[in-house]
Parts: structure tokens; sequence; C-alpha cells
């Protein structure tokens, strides 16, 4: 035993070798003595039968280091190899990246060998310098009616898409993938982050990154469901030092499409729970704001470069509940989010999308003329109103039946109706132009009479208005 | 405050332990609580927040991935203070006022750790003109000279705090900062030099002569809060609200457009793209008294949520502190902080780091202190020093309730120590019914105060129209709940009257672009206006409506879309007192149409 070990040692091991640790608890590891252990350290643990794990540096102290370990602890006894590497998580970078897939600690496994290069990243990053930032504002055309006309993306952005598990968000992000550009036309890189992901679903986005031909300017990190929950902290990071690497070194404009963030928060739980911190809500840590915003603002666009980092996390919200922590504080770092709807799913409308609690906080930077058409903006808010007063009315009617709404009232129900069949339904694989979009909505709109079209100035009601055409 | 560090003496300690940005050191005896440190190979800045026998505990500013046990930690000697001079207009710090700007061009787009910067410039000059004489005699406030630092700015040069004596020397002329413009003869005899930059420790809160009270509002250009619930020059006020409800962009509002002199803006824990937004509009918005870009009166302390934890924890202190500085030359200052719930949580994080009992949600016990304190440095005073003069420091905060609920600690306890809420509201959001400030839940208790002002620089009934407006709005929110389990057909016509005004009401005055055009900035004469049409169409159409007149013969009316438009109409006033003889004229028609002799 002893003999392979130093067998192991003998090969590439630079820094200091410890052996034996006091406590193994759960993913945690109590090392005794280790007076140099740096914060944040990747350490590699040599297991006696030769298996090696990674782990990282939680604490250090002049007397005791705590270190989480990465992959499975199951098998690992106290007597084990610890080699402090002197490193923070680091990964390699060159531009053959793209058209590869790794798993969730930066292995490839796609059968191609690993990726060499003198370029090493560390993969939490820096933050990002505010006054380096340039403010996003070219719009993103999606083929997709009730984002574009309604959430419209921007480069640069963070958008998530908070669904419920069950709901179509997987059929959505490949369909965005698949249809967004911008106005010229150039491609985008895609990075592909899968945190905890089921195979069938991981299968699903290969399948169909292969067959839109996405793949050659793909890179894929897979966190499969039955990988270590740990490594899920470290997916959304690699996934985003990559895309860093590819937008600002590498000059491309970069998709992000990371899910699904809820098993990243679980285990961040986990973690906490097992260094025995102070809870926050629902048991999640009180710096869970702090942590997720170290992945989301990692999007944006820096001054004077070319490439551009847009990012669209997706989660499930547990319990369907907009307040549990997770979309509560992704929603509090986004800029904006997009909302599924059971209800609407449930009615047949793809993609459900429920517009009133959804929101883009760039859309107003990234439309209007020039941009997309000058009447989107105005055209939007009414959108806006009428179908909140829309839905109003259909819950009035299931109480006092259609028959006794106003006339009035009796119109703005009909307009709901017909804004979700018409604006908000569409195909899978259908993919409308902005144009398109905005001259559904005017015609669902002309439902109402033209006096209740208040938040359109009236140059643009005659310009627009379809009755006025004729 | 990094000149100083570089002439330390040999008061080195090391490193223990290290857990995030707490950091246990040993080995300094003499170490204070509040003492700047610098810990590590890599220089990392850190305060010393609590001691006990050998060991003391640091807050690290910067993130400590890599540092190991038994790197030398260096004391400072000095407090976490700001550095005071000309110069501060148009900056972009962080938390612990290093220039974002200057650290751009020195190390590239991402901030890396151990950077050190001067927050202001020791090399460029600014022309000091003295407004003393050689041989009076001076105390602390004292204002000696002025520095024209923006042409909005002009910069008073006070005298130092517990400084006393008698100007042995004072120069016009170009100086830098910390080059002496001339000397004073303290009454010990001893001599020391003048100079343009001051630091204070941004934890103690400037001192003054006496509070003042205050009755001029802060006019923001937005009905709801100007109208409605206004905040005093010198008050403190909050807008809490769930994600998405509108707080940042209706701070920005205010830190464009408000009346406010000097606007400093603490971007802590939130978006870096919004102050990339800000630093985009700020030098293309112009002031609208001088015609000057708005940059030129304003101050950016940006620590975004990817920024160090605990930086976000020193920038609100930071940002009044300076607000104070100003406020002591005499200015106006509005000071913003978006959001002070990502201060607590900064707070509420180093906390737990430290092993300290929480009390509600993690939050520890001192929270409610430290917000009060915060709070309490809002106010208009009488500064120290001569010639005597009044300054203003006005907060306005966010509040980021998770999951938008207000029953929360820090919506709790910031509720206690302002004046005025916005409640920010998720119903009117999702309707795009922006500013989504709910009327029924926000309260000011500035209303009252700035009342007379409006009485006497508007129009006199200005309290009435308010009162009555408030009051329609309650009553009809009331209706709506019955109307909607009946249906709004079977109300009877008064209260379908009171729902059709409050819709009147909620489109043509309450709901406010905040994007372009006329309505973006809307002048009291305006508000007044807009509410005195729609609040006396009220009052005599309620008079029909008693004298069975039908309500349908109102709500055909065309002016009823207008009235909801006319705010946008771009001859302003003018367009508002058309339409306001235009519908009087209506209603005319209407009387005599249905024989009602008294109405005209």
């Amino acid at each position: 035993m002893e003999e392979s070990l130093y067998r192991i040692l003998s090969g590439s091991v630079y820094g200091k070798v410890y052996r034996g640790v006091k406590e193994i608890r759960g993913s945690l590891m109590v090392v005794e003595n280790v007076g140099d252990a740096g914060y944040n350290e990747v350490v590699r643990i040599i297991d006696t039968d030769g298996v090696e794990r990674i782990g990282r540096v939680l604490e250090t102290s002049s007397d005791l280091a705590i270190i989480q370990i990465l992959g499975d602890e199951e098998g690992l006894q106290t007597d084990v190899l610890i080699n402090l590497t002197g490193k923070v998580f680091e990964i390699p970078l060159s531009d053959e990246i793209t058209g590869r897939i790794f798993n969730g600690r930066f292995e490839p496994i796609d059968n191609l060998p690993p990726i060499i290069s003198g370029e090493k990243r560390d993969i939490s990053g820096f933050p990002m310098n505010p006054i380096a930032r340039e403010y996003p504002t070219e719009f993103i055309q999606t083929g997709i009616s009730a984002i574009d006309g309604m959430l419209s993306l921007v480069r640069g952005q963070k958008l998530p898409i908070f669904s419920v598990s069950g709901l179509p968000h997987n059929t959505l992000a490949a369909q965005i993938v698949r249809q967004a550009t911008v106005k010229k036309g150039e491609d985008f890189a895609i990075v592909f982050g899968g945190i905890g992901l089921r195979s069938t679903e991981a299968e699903y986005f290969m399948r169909e990154f292969r067959d839109s031909g996405a793949i050659e300017r793909l890179v894929a990190i897979l966190n499969l469901a039955e990988d270590p929950p740990i490594e899920r902290l470290l997916t959304p990071r690699i996934a985003l030092t990559v895309a860093e690497y590819l937008a600002f070194d590498l000059e491309y404009h970069v998709l992000v499409i990371v899910t699904d963030m809820t098993n990243y928060c679980e285990a961040l739980r986990e973690i906490s729970v097992a260094r025995g911190e102070i809870p926050g809500r629902m048991g999640y840590p009180g710096y869970m704001y702090s942590d997720l915003a170290t992945i989301y603002e990692r999007a944006g666009i820096i001054k004077n470069r070319k490439g551009s980092i847009t990012l669209m996390p997706m989660l499930t919200m547990p319990g369907g509940d907009l307040r549990h922590p997770i979309p509560d504080l992704t929603g509090y770092i986004t800029e904006g989010q997009i909302f599924l709807s059971q209800e609407l799913y449930s009615r047949d409308i793809y993609p459900p999308i429920n517009i009133l609690p959804s929101l883009s906080r760039l859309m107003k930077s990234g439309i209007g003329s020039g941009k997309t058409r000058e009447d989107h903006r105005p055209l939007a808010d009414q959108l806006y109103d009428a179908y909140s007063r829309g839905t109003k009315a259909r819950d009035l009617a299931r109480i006092i039946g259609e028959v006794g709404l106003s006339s009035i009232m009796k119109r703005y129900l009909k307009f709901a109706n017909e804004f979700e069949e018409k604006f908000i339904n569409q195909g899978v694989y259908e993919n409308r132009s902005i144009e398109e979009t905005l001259d559904i909505g005017w015609e669902v709109l002309s439902i109402l009479p033209e006096e209740e079209l208040v938040r359109i100035p009236r140059s643009i009601i005659e310009k627009y208005h379809p009755k006025r055409e004729k | 405050m990094f000149l100083v560090m570089f002439l330390m003496t040999d008061r080195i300690g090391k490193v223990k332990k290290i857990s995030g940005p707490v950091v246990i050191a040993k080995g300094i005896n003499d170490i204070k609580i509040g003492e700047v440190v610098e810990v590590g190979n890599d220089r990392l800045i850190g305060e010393v927040v609590r001691v006990f026998e050998d060991y003391f505990t640091i807050q690290v500013y910067e993130p400590t991935d890599g540092l190991k046990p038994l790197e030398p930690v260096h004391a400072t000697g000095k407090m976490l203070v700001a550095e005071l001079a000309p110069g501060l207009i148009t900056m972009v710090f962080d938390g612990v006022q290093r220039p974002l700007g200057r650290i751009f061009e020195q190390s590239g787009a991402f901030i890396r750790r151990g950077v050190k910067v001067n927050p202001l410039s020791r090399d460029k000059k600014w022309y000091f003109k003295p407004l003393k004489k050689k041989g009076e005699k001076v105390t602390a406030g004292d204002i000696v000279g002025v520095v024209k630092e923006t042409p909005l700015i002009s910069h008073k040069i006070m005298v130092k705090y517990d400084i006393n004596g008698r100007i042995k020397e004072i120069n016009e002329g170009d100086y830098t900062i910390n080059e002496p413009y001339g000397y004073i003869e303290l009454s010990n005899g001893k001599e020391i030099p003048l100079m343009m930059l001051q630091e204070w420790p941004v934890r103690t809160p400037r001192p003054y002569v006496k509070r003042l009270s205050s009755e001029v509002p802060l006019l923001t250009g937005i009905r709801v809060i100007d109208t409605f619930f206004p905040i005093a020059k010198g008050g403190a006020g909050c807008i809490p609200g769930g994600f998405g409800t509108g707080k940042t962009i209706t701070l920005h509002k205010i830190s464009m457009y408000s009346n406010s002199e000097i606007v400093i803006y603490i971007g802590c824990g939130e978006r870096g793209n919004e102050i990339a937004e800000m630093l985009k509009e700020f030098p293309k918005l112009t002031d609208p008294k001088t015609g000057r870009p708005i940059i030129e009166r304003s101050i950016v302390i940006a620590n975004t949520s990817n920024m160090p934890v605990s930086a976000r924890e020193a920038s609100i202190y930071m940002g009044v502190t300076l607000a104070e500085y100003y406020r002591d030359m005499g200015y106006n200052v509005t000071l913003i902080a978006d959001s002070t719930s990502r201060w607590a949580e900064a707070l509420r994080e180093i906390s737990g780091r430290l092993g300290e009992i929480p009390v509600e949600r993690g939050y520890p016990a001192y929270l409610p202190d430290k917000l009060a304190e915060f709070y309490e440095r809002a106010g208009r005073v009488q500064p120290l020093g001569k010639p005597v003069r009044e300054g203003s420091v006005t907060i306005i905060g966010a509040v980021s309730p998770p999951g938008g609920d207000f029953n929360e600690p820090v919506t709790i306890h910031t509720l206690r120590f302002v004046g005025t809420m916005w409640a920010l509201d998720p119903e009117l959001a999702y309707r795009r019914h922006f500013p989504a400030i709910n009327w029924l839940r926000s309260f000011s208790q500035y209303a009252k105060i700035v009342e007379s002002w409006w009485s006497k620089n508007i129009a006199k009934d200005f309290g009435e129209y308010r009162r009555k407006a408030l009051r329609l709005l309650t009553v009809s929110s009331e209706i709506e709940a019955i109307a909607s389990v009946v249906g709004e057909g079977a109300l009877p016509d008064d209260q379908r009257l009171f729902l059709l005004i409050s819709d009147i009401l909620k489109e043509g005055f309450l709901r406010q672009t905040a994007l372009e055009g006329e309505d973006i900035f809307c002048i009291p004469e305006k508000q007044y206006l807009l509410l005195k049409m729609i609040m006396d169409f009220f009052d005599k159409v309620y008079v029909l409506i008693q004298k069975k007149v039908p309500i349908e013969e109102i709500t055909k009316l065309p002016e009823i879309s207008e009235m909801k438009r006319v705010k946008e109409d771009e001859r302003g006033i003018k367009a508002v007192k058309e339409l306001y003889n235009k519908i009087m004229t209506r209603l005319e028609e209407i009387s005599r149409k249905y024989n009602i002799q008294y109405l005209f």
C-alpha cells in the first residue's frame, strides 16, 4: 500500500503533502497541523487505494483546515494523503474549446483529449469594475412573440426563466438557442451549463444542439443528477469562466444557458449546513444573495471590447412559489425574469409565459425606432395594461358570469383570450420576426375601442392601428 | 489614507485563521477597534472589528482567496476615513473610497486584489481663493477660502475640526490638495500648515451647532411623491418593494431630476449594469437651472453585488460622511442608498462569521441601532463655524424585502426611523402602472410640514385638494372591492362616479413615465392644476349625478380620455388650463340640458 502511494506521489505532485485527517463529516474534512493552507486553495486528496479526489479549503487557521471534498466521499478513510496545490481552482483555456463537452470538474467527456494550455483562469473570476461596463442596448430577436414583444432580451443582459417542474422550460431554452439572432446576423457562441441535469434532459439538449448545428459553437459543462452535488458549486463558475474567455479574449457574443440553478442552491445549502453555519431563510445560507451575484453579475459587456455575455439561467421554483428564496434572490440580482405559468400550460398555450409577473429591465434600452420599431414601447405598455384588465374581467366573470360584465369588460375579456391564443401562443419551430410580433399585437389590440388606448400616442395609433390603414 | 500607510512603524502581526472576509490575527498588542490594517502579502485592506487578549478580528475589504495563516498583518494606526477635498464631485468610488476610474485605467476591466490608489488626485492643482486675511482669528468649521470644483459647485475650504488659531499666512493660487496654501498659529504658539485635504472617520457623524427644522420639500417632479407623500429637505425616507417594482428607477429619477444641489448615490450590493446606466446618463442630462450636466453635482459610490461584502458594509458610512462634508459647506445634499437591505445582509454575513448570536432571521441584535444611526445622520443643520449657514442631508434608502413581504426585520426597523415611506406594490407593477407607489399604504410625516410651502408658493387651497383626492382614492378602493364581487353595473351611479374619478386620477395623475417626454418631470404648478382639474370635475359631476343625470352621460365624454393624456401634452400648463375650461364648458352644457340651475 505504502509503495503504491509513493508511486503516485512520485508523479506530478507539487506543493506540500500531509498524511491523515482528523475527521470526515459528510463532504467536509478536518485536517490538523496544516499551517499554510490558503483560503479557497485546491487540495488533492489521495486515497490509500490510489483514488484521487479534489477538495477545496473552506476555512484555515494555523493548526486546522476544513476541506470540502468534491466528488464522492464514500469509501474515504482518515488515512489519506492531502496535497496542498497552492492554487485556487483554475481551468485551462484555449481556442480549441468550442465544440467540446466537459463534466462538472472540467474533465472532457467527449472522448477527446483534455485542453492543454498555459492560459489558466481562476473559476471564481474577479468582479467586473462597474465603470468598465458598457450599458447593454442591442436587441436580440428570439422569434418568440412573448419575449420579443413584451420582455425584450438585450445583448449583455441576465434574464432568468422561472419555471415549475413539468413545464416546457427546456423546450423554450432550446428554441431560444436555435432562434436567437441580433440584427447584424452574427451567431452566438453558446455555453451550456447543466447543473444536476437528468440524463434524458442532457440528451435532449445535446440532440437539439446537434440538429440545429449549434454544437460547433457550443461548450457544454454537464453535471448530471448522479454526479456529486458538491460539484454543482463549480459548474456555473466554470461555464462563466469559459464564457468570459470566449467573450473577452476571443471576441464572441456568448449566450450562456445554465439550468437548473435550484440544484445549485440546494448544494450551497447542503455545504452550509454541514459547516454548521447559521441558516437564513428556509435553511439557505445568509450569503446566498452575494454568492449568486458572483455568478450572475459576470454577464455583461466591457467598454471597448467586442464580445458580450448574455446569461439565461433557468430555475424551477420549489412549489411554484415566486417568494421562495431561490427565485426571490435571483430576481433581485437579474435584470428581470420570464415567468412560466402552470395555468397557461394546462390550457395548451406554448410558451406558457405569464407576462404580468415577468419583466425585462433592459427592454427600454433595446427597443424603439432604429432598434425594433417606434411603436414597440407604447404598444407593449398598452398590451400589458389591457391584458391585466382582461384577466381581472375573467376573474369577475367567474363570480358573476360573463353576462354580468359591462360591455367594455366583455371586450377586455375577449382581448385577453385572443392575446393568449394568437400573440403568446406559437409553435415550437415557429420563428416570428419582430415586425410580425408587433403586427399581431396591433391586431389583438384592435378588439378594444380606440378611446381605451390611452397609453399610445395618437400619432402612433394613426400610423399603426389596423383599422386606420383601410 | 494610503499615503500614511507607507510611513508606518513596525506594528506587524500574523494571520491566525481565515474564514471568508473575516480574518483572525495576533501579535499587535496596541491594536484599536476600527483601525485599518493591511492583511497578507497582497496587503489587502481590512478593519479591526474585535479585539480580545492577544488576538484581533479583521473584516477584510477584498477577496481573501489564497491568503494563508502566518502571513503578516500590518497595522496602519488609522481609522477607516474618508478623504475630503476638492475633486470628490464626478468621482466613482468603491465602498472604501478607492477610485474605480483610476483602478480601471491601472488594472483593467476586472478588479484584482491589493490595488492601492489614492482616492483623490495628488497632482491636480486647484485654484484657491482666500476669503480670510492674514491675522484673522479662525475656529473649526470657518470657511477660509473657496475652490471652483465644477461649474456647479463652489467647494468651500473649511478649517479642520478641533483647530483654533490665527492665520499666519494665506495665499491665492494653484495648489494640490496636500500642498500648504497658508499657515495657522495655534493658541499654544505652534504653527501648522493649511491644506485642502482633510480626513474624517466614516463611522463618526460630523459635528454641527444645532439641528434646524425644515419645511421646504425636496421636489422630485414625481407627482405621487411631491403631492401626496413628500419628503422635506433634511428628511429621511425609504422605498421598500419586491424585485421589479421599480425601486431603482424611482431613485435614479430622484437623483437626476430632484432639486438637490448635490447628489450622492450609493449603489450598495446592486447590479453593475445599473451603475453603468447612471454613468451613461449623468454626463448627458443637464440641470434645468444652469444647463450643466448633472454629473457636475454628483458622486457615485458603487459597491455592486459581486464586489466584496465587507466593503458593502462600509459604503453606506462612506457615502453619508461625504454628504455631511458638503452639508457643512451649506449645501442641500441628497443621499440615496440602493439598497439598505443589501447593506443589512452584509452586516448579517459578517456577524455570522464573527460567531455572534443572531436574533431575527439571522440578523444581529444591533441591526436596529445601526439603521437608526444611519438615518439619524439625515437632517437640516447649522454647521460649525462662520459665516453662519444652513445645510441639509436628505437620506432616501431602498429596502428590498425578501418575497416583497414588508413584515421582515429590515423593513420593520427602517420604518421606525424614517419620516416617509413610498410602499411599492407588485400589483401596480404587473399592470405597468409606474411609479408603483401604493397610495393606500404609503405615508409621509412631512406632508403637514411642507404644506405651508405649497400654499405660500403654489396655491392656497393645495392642501384641501390633496386631502380630498386621498380620501376619494381610499373610498373608491372600498367600492372597487365591492365591484369585484357584484360587477360595476350593479352599483349606483354615485359609486360608479367614484370609480370613474379614481381611474382618471390613476391614469392622469398618479401614473407617470420615467423614460422620456414632457411628463418625466412635473413642476409643482402643473401638479396642482392637474389635481384641481380632476377634483373640480368630480365636484361638479357629483352635483349632476345627485340631480339624476345618468352616469352614462358623463362616461361617454371625450374629455375623460383627454384628462388622462393631458399630462403628456408638450404645451405643459397651458394645455391643462385649456382642457380645464373645455371641461367646465361641457359640464355647463349638460347642466343646461337637464335644467340644473345653480351649477355655474
